[in-house]
């Protein structure tokens, strides 16, 4: 390998970037209205579920109930009705998500055989949102619950802490506010990295065959090695200042807590960029019109960046057959790596797993990288 | 042989059911400007592709300065330098820019590329125009500078493919100066050009047809080569007498020359009689029939009639 034939071939690389608008934008641009749009628009928080009430009593008791409901911030209510019939069209006009019914003698019951059913009624088109709702629910009915034998035991003359129950003590590790967007934003940084990096370095090759200057190219001693890692060069570079811009509004603006060593997250972060920009290298190298390769490197990054990677959908969920699907997947690796540096403040060692594959990965592509192209015009 | 700066030996490529070159033998001597002729398909571009190493041949051996080009393509391209047809550098780089990487790519020693450049900028008119975008440049500028970027690493063979196509008058006589020089100091220069003028220049011609060569000689030799002899009738009507004259007894073939018509003829001593007789029956008047000296075309013409 010739040092400066790389050289020049990144010095030439980085002018034509710097003078290409589309390139540019893609650079710059791209990273940065993903993050908007990923960063504010992915968000799997369940809060202020609209709840329809129908409290046929509306006692002191019933209110209270109500109460547990809407104090925190789980559910609001969106209005409250009056007759049964108005819990159909709510959720039919999709006014609210849950509807909560009270019967008129719920504090008789409540008082004569010691339990009074409350109904809570939910629209259940989003599954999703159901489960967590139901969840809220029952969480909102044991605080009820616990309150009325609290109240009881008062009544009594009885301490309430000698009547019989058991408290769990949920206590939550890592994110410990069970906040998604923690969750979610180291996610949003490894798809940007992946979609960003494969899309720019997609065009570098196709480009020289659409404008004619490979022939001339190859007509002269580069090698394919010198060619590639003088075009990574600069691509590179750019990877690097998107990912620091990326990382740095993760903490200082979505307020991700950043628990893990600067080091093994700027070593990790750069191995996946030579993945990444591999795999946009690959590309152009062998589809020879930019808009193919453009849109090829979108199709390949894009799809299982979002949907295989764990960004959103957790992959131990999911079919064997689509876990095994996964491992090819490498920004799930990277997912991994971010979240665990950022929440858990895993080191090197913690991460041996997703290291190692994205360490195959990273080999592989450039591996091949460095021979996919052919210095022949057929 | 040592005088030999490009040998082809049974050069063959075909693209799929289209034999485009066939069987082709060249050899080029040092310090000689060779020209390959012959009209659009005739193979010239895929020959300079495989000469210059973009183009892997189906069969047959090519030696660049006495290294194989099939074994040993990366030794082959030291020594020389193409320039494709279509303008093969980087339009959003200065001329500057795009002398500086090739000089680079060929590891040129950066005191002998600046006095290098210098110079054939120079040479070329170029020198205003250092800082301007590739892409900004006029067909012939670029062409040129297209040369400067071939000539920066000194190669010793350089292969131009149609390289004054589209290119002015003006320009193209600067490129013939740069081309000359480049001569007298040794660099054999193989090109291609579907320009007759052009092929006049050049110290030997393979007239290629069909993807072989038809005929390889100097240009003074192909044309004494031309089958028959050349008569030129001057009217002021060319256009009617071509007509009038095609297929008459001894004529082998006709070719319009802007106002003159020219007639190659199996025996100008018994046709010219018989032509004069021919017009004067038609009522053409005041047209003149001399012999003339055939050009390359019309050998060119000439040769390919013969073999259809």
């Amino acid at each position: 390998m010739n040092l400066r034939r790389t050289f020049a071939m990144a010095y030439k690389e980085a002018l034509q970037i710097w003078r290409d608008p589309r390139s540019l934008a893609i650079a710059l641009l791209m990273p940065l209205m993903q993050l908007v749009l990923l960063g504010y628009g992915v968000s799997l928080d369940i809060k202020h579920v609209p709840l329809c009430v129908f409290d046929q009593e509306n006692s002191q008791q019933s209110r209270a109930v109500v109460d547990r409901f809407v104090s925190s911030d789980w559910f609001s209510i969106s209005h409250t009705i009056n007759r049964q019939s108005g819990i159909g069209y709510a959720l039919d006009r999709g006014d609210c998500i849950a509807a909560l019914v009270i019967p008129a003698d719920f504090s008789r019951r409540l008082s004569t055989v010691g339990a009074a059913p409350v109904q809570a009624v939910f629209d259940a088109t989003d599954v999703n949102t159901t489960n967590v709702a139901l969840g809220y629910a029952q969480g909102a009915v044991a605080q009820a619950n616990a309150q009325i034998a609290a109240q009881w035991a008062a009544s009594q003359g009885v301490l309430p802490s000698l009547v019989g129950q058991v408290d769990l003590e949920p206590s939550t590790w890592f994110n410990e506010t069970l906040e998604s967007r923690n969750f979610i934003i180291p996610g949003v940084v490894a798809v940007i990295l992946s979609l960003v990096g494969a899309e720019l370095t997609s065009l570098t090759i196709s480009r020289e065959w659409e404008r004619g200057t490979m022939e001339q190219l190859i007509s002269t001693p580069v090698t394919p090695l010198e060619v590639m890692l003088g075009k990574l060069t600069p691509y590179f570079a750019i990877g690097f200042f998107d990912a620091g811009f990326c990382l740095v509004s993760a903490v200082y603006w979505f307020r991700v807590p950043f628990r893990g060593n600067i080091g093994t997250l700027l070593a990790t972060t750069a191995l996946f960029i030579v993945v990444v920009l591999g795999i946009g290298y690959l590309i152009s190298a062998r589809i020879r019109s930019q808009l193919g390769a453009s849109q090829i490197a979108l199709l390949v990054t894009m799809l299982p960046a979002t949907l295989l990677s764990g960004f959103t959908f957790p992959l131990d969920q999911m079919p064997a057959l689509v876990r095994a699907i996964s491992l090819a997947v490498y920004a799930r690796y990277y997912v991994t790596i971010l979240r665990s540096v950022f929440l858990k403040g895993s080191g090197l060692y913690d991460l041996w797993a997703p290291l190692l594959g994205l360490s195959i990965y990273a080999v592989a592509v450039i591996w091949l990288a460095a021979r996919a192209l052919h210095k022949r015009l057929d | 042989m040592n005088d030999i700066a490009i040998r082809a030996e049974g050069l063959t490529k075909n693209f799929g059911p289209v034999s485009a070159v066939r069987d082709v033998d060249l050899a080029v001597y040092r310090g000689e400007i060779f020209g390959l002729v012959g009209p659009d398909g005739a193979g010239k571009t895929t020959i300079m592709r495989m000469l210059s190493g973009v183009l892997p041949p189906d069969a047959g051996r090519i030696f660049v300065d006495g290294v194989d080009a099939v074994a040993d393509p990366e030794g082959a391209r030291l020594r020389l330098s193409y320039m494709p047809q279509r303008f093969g550098l980087y339009e959003d780089l200065t001329v500057a820019e795009n002398i500086f990487f090739y000089g680079e790519i060929f590891s040129v020693p950066r005191g002998e590329r600046i006095a290098r450049s210098g110079e054939l900028l120079e040479a070329a008119g170029l020198l205003p125009f250092r800082r301007r975008m590739a892409g900004q440049l006029s067909g012939g500028m670029k062409q040129k500078l297209g040369l400067v970027c071939a000539l920066i690493h000194t190669p010793r063979v350089l292969l131009l493919d149609e390289p004054t196509t589209g290119v002015d008058p003006v320009s193209r006589r600067d490129f013939w100066a740069i081309l000359y020089n480049l001569r007298e100091s040794g660099v054999t220069i193989l090109l291609s050009t579907a320009y007759m003028d052009e092929a006049e220049r050049c110290s030997r011609l393979a007239l290629l047809h069909n993807g072989e060569v038809r005929r390889c000689d100097t240009p003074a030799g192909i044309k004494k080569a031309m089958p028959g002899a050349l008569l030129a009738i001057i009217s002021a009507d060319p256009r009617r007498l071509r007509e009038a004259v095609s297929g008459q007894p001894g004529v082998l073939g006709v070719l319009l020359m802007g106002d003159r018509l020219h007639v190659r003829v199996d025996d100008p001593a018994r046709r010219i009689p018989e032509l004069r007789l021919l017009l004067a029956g038609r009522g053409v008047t005041g047209a003149v029939i001399q012999a003339a000296e055939p050009g390359i075309e019309d050998v060119f013409v000439a040769l390919l009639g013969e073999m259809a």
